[in-house]
């Protein structure tokens, strides 16, 4: 009792960044079908702050600002995509957990299928034997 | 199955995977020792300031438009929270800026005002005008991930420079050399 009036007056030795005010930093959207597609960007989306995380799961309170901007423009009638574009627009691609198929990632995706050919190349032969036997 | 199938294999085509696999090792290799890259930088550099208008910091004060910002000369955008140590930090050098004639505006992130009272007592205050941003949405748009960092703005309201992370003594010289140069 006693304790928990002393920690009402304790002030704090040093500042601390408080948690985000932004209406939707902690309160989820009315529409469950809205939320569940915040819900799925915010979890592509990383944290500016903790950058091992997306902001659906960090305690930064940017990454709280993060997630109402994303809540408050989806419950307004906005594309998801076009909510990571215009995130992307304005801290490259760091900050989108999907990587976009651009002049430079191209080559990444058609990798596989090329080393899957080359694959299926070397051992034409083998297919030709068996089928020939 | 034929016993005397005498087609051997080209010798490229036996040691092409290992090279491939050598390759793909040596690409991890590099890019693992590399020191991480942990600062995000704004990628609105050159490209004009967005549009914003934001409610004054302290009562009773005028609040901070990006209107505000495109005045013919050029000015520095300090965005910083009296929660930010590193703000305290940098405080003499702005002060060091201010006092050589550059404009400063202030925006305050996540805040409140009488925290932020208290900073500025501390710590002086070398802003013409500071705009409250309480839910962070202009830090947002304008591609800043953390404070402080400080925008060079130019007279047509152009985004030219981003210093991010205090600045120090050593680097007002330098911020002073690109306000001069975009004048």
């Amino acid at each position: 009792m006693l304790c928990a009036a002393l920690a009402m007056i304790a002030v704090p030795a040093a500042a601390q960044e408080m948690e985000s005010t932004a209406p939707y930093a902690y309160r989820q959207l009315d529409d469950a079908q809205k939320e569940a597609r915040a819900q799925s960007l915010m979890q592509s989306l990383r944290c500016l702050q903790c950058q091992g995380q997306s902001i659906a799961d960090s305690d930064a309170p940017i990454a709280g600002s993060m997630r109402s901007l994303v809540r408050e423009r989806i419950a307004a009638g906005e594309e998801p995509e076009a909510i990571r574009s215009w995130l992307i627009e304005r801290y490259g691609d760091y900050v989108s957990y999907a990587p976009r198929v651009t002049k430079l990632t191209w080559p990444l995706f058609v990798l596989p299928l090329a080393l899957l050919a080359l694959a299926g190349f070397l051992l034409r032969n083998r297919f030709r034997r068996a089928g020939a036997a | 199955m034929s016993m005397t199938d005498t087609t051997k294999p080209r010798s490229w085509a036996i040691w092409l995977p290992l090279a491939l696999f050598l390759g793909v090792i040596v690409l991890a290799a590099v890019a693992l020792f590399r020191p991480a890259e942990r600062t995000v930088a704004s990628t609105l550099i050159d490209r004009p300031l967005p549009s914003f208008a934001l409610p004054g910091s302290l009562p009773g004060t005028p609040g901070l438009n990006s209107v505000d910002l495109a005045t013919g000369k050029p000015r520095l955008l300090n965005i910083f929270a009296s929660w930010c140590i590193p703000c305290q930090v940098e405080a003499p050098q702005l002060a060091q800026l201010a006092a050589a004639g550059v404009p400063i505006d202030g925006i305050s992130v996540r805040d409140r005002p009488e925290l932020l009272a208290v900073f500025l007592k501390q710590n002086g205050n070398p802003f013409q005008r500071i705009g409250a941003d309480d839910a962070g949405k202009v830090q947002l748009a304008l591609g800043s991930s953390g404070v402080p960092e400080t925008y060079l703005i130019d007279g047509k309201g152009r985004i030219r420079h981003q210093h991010i992370g205090e600045i120090r003594p050593e680097h007002v010289a330098d911020l002073l050399a690109r306000v001069r140069a975009v004048q």
